[in-house]
């Protein structure tokens, strides 16, 4: 069951610069943990030192917020797009 | 799933437009979704814009086009010659001039029927809510995650829409916060970041159009709900992706337990904002890092002296092409895997743009056991201030 993950530009750097990765996966917990098994330093940005995601990055499945489904146990099925979404604050200078 | 708009301007007595005003807004008023009532809600309409850079740019010069009666324009800064790629509103004479004076003085060329008012401050939690208690709607085009809290909050308290917009390279993020019923910024992102973890914008970089099209958005959303039609974008957070172009729409619900605008809120009035975002001062300081450092004038002395200094440049490629110090390139993120290509028994000067990665890779490289290495203050911007001024600053 692959389930792409979208990778927001400011935490590309953290991933090798990809914008996208591919896994299979049945939860969303499952894929961010490959994903930053892959990639350690992303893992320090996504979540706290106890495990946790951070507060200022919200993970959407297909466009619905998982803090308002499973939160990581939401489960996920084949072509399905999860989206690392971190706020940003630029815009003036 | 898209809320329909409300109209939220204030109720007026009804006004007239003059012959002059009819002429120049004649695409408005041919269309039945605008008309000389949707015309007259734009001029009864009072909206504060918070910052009058990137986002700003184009939603002064869109709102103040479109006939908005009154604009606010907040902002302390002043015009910056890096600001012109992006800043559209800002000519090169105006370098140096406070930048809301500018914009107020352009819009009201723009629109001589208008009431556009600078005001040529820094918002703080002191003066926030009076600033805004004279606009219907308050739109955030800033820069910093302090005074997006701050602008969020205010405006909870005072039930005042916030049109959000925010960017980052080529990404954007839009939404409305703050409608009868809506989420808020908080019910979104309940903290900010911790300092350093998120590289900012003047870090980051932008490319000069996305702000011209994510403040386009705002400005679009912005006249949808003084028009109160259409679907607003209360509820959904718009992402554009300006290299893929894409767009993405996600769901936003209101968190009812939200600390400011939930059933149970704790937050009832404006807090310190910095030291909740964990920042002092205007901009984000680098981690608490005190690592040996040199200056670029002791630097140049030590080099003239004929002193063996190992240069190690920890920028990006494409920031090496701009200028360098004929340093040895590796980029902090490539440092762990390339430390073998350094000589630990060399002395060695490390440096950056402005002296905040460099200091990370001494850190770094100090605990990994090198005992000779200095962290060059203030980067190669320093440099090129105080010992060598035909190597260009960006």
């Amino acid at each position: 069951m692959a389930v792409r993950v979208m990778i927001p530009t400011p935490l590309r750097v953290y991933a090798g610069k990809r914008d996208s990765a591919e896994f299979r996966a049945s939860t969303v917990g499952e894929a961010l943990a490959q994903l930053t098994g892959e990639f350690d330093d992303l893992r320090r940005h996504l979540f706290t030192d106890e495990g946790n995601l951070r507060s200022f990055v919200n993970v959407y499945v297909n466009g619905e917020d998982i803090r308002y489904l499973s939160k990581e146990e939401t489960p996920t099925k084949d072509g399905d797009t999860i989206s690392i979404i971190p706020s940003i604050a630029g815009g003036s200078r | 799933m898209a809320s329909k708009v409300q109209t939220v301007t204030s109720t007026q007595a009804p006004q007239t437009l003059t012959n002059e005003e009819i002429l120049r807004y004649s695409r408005h008023l041919i269309m039945p979704e605008v008309g000389m009532d949707g015309q007259l809600k734009l001029k009864n309409a009072k909206v504060l814009l918070i910052g009058t850079g990137g986002l700003g740019a184009p939603l002064g010069l869109y709102l103040a086009a479109a006939g908005v009666g009154k604009l606010g324009l907040v902002d302390f800064d002043v015009v910056d010659f890096t600001n012109l790629q992006r800043q559209v509103t800002f000519g090169t004479s105006d370098v140096g001039k406070p930048k809301s004076q500018v914009a107020q003085a352009r819009l009201s060329n723009l629109n001589p029927d208008i009431q556009v008012q600078a005001f040529e401050t820094k918002l703080t939690s002191e003066n926030a809510l009076e600033l805004f208690k004279d606009f219907d709607i308050i739109v955030d085009g800033t820069d910093n995650f302090p005074t997006r809290y701050l602008v969020n909050d205010a405006c909870i308290l005072l039930g005042k829409p916030n049109v959000y917009g925010s960017i980052f390279r080529f990404e954007g993020q839009v939404t409305v916060f703050g409608t009868p019923g809506g989420p808020c910024y908080r019910c979104l992102y309940p903290e900010p970041p911790p300092p350093g973890l998120v590289p900012s914008c003047a870090e980051g970089g932008v490319l000069g159009v996305l702000p011209g099209i994510v403040g386009s958005i705002q400005a679009m959303e912005t006249i949808k709900l003084i028009l109160g039609s259409g679907d607003s974008l209360a509820g959904r957070l718009l992402l554009f992706d300006a290299l893929g172009m894409k767009f993405r729409e996600f769901k936003l619900r209101k968190n009812p337990a939200c600390p400011i605008c939930g059933d149970q809120r704790t937050i009832h009035k404006l807090i310190d904002y910095y030291e909740f975002c964990g920042v002092r001062g205007e901009e984000a300081p680098a981690p608490d890092l005190h690592v040996p450092e040199i200056t670029p004038r002791e630097f140049k002395a030590r080099l003239d002296r004929g002193d063996d200094l190992f240069v190690l440049d920890v920028r990006e490629p494409h920031e090496y092409q701009i200028c360098n110090l004929q340093g040895h390139l590796i980029p902090l993120g490539e440092l762990p895997r390339r430390v073998h290509e350094l000589d630990s028994s060399r002395e060695i000067v490390a440096h950056c743009r402005g002296g905040k990665r460099s200091a990370e890779a001494v850190d770094f490289l100090r605990k990994a056991g090198f005992k000779k290495i200095l962290n060059l203050k203030g980067g190669i911007l320093a440099w090129s201030d105080e010992v060598d001024s035909s190597v260009p600053k960006y």
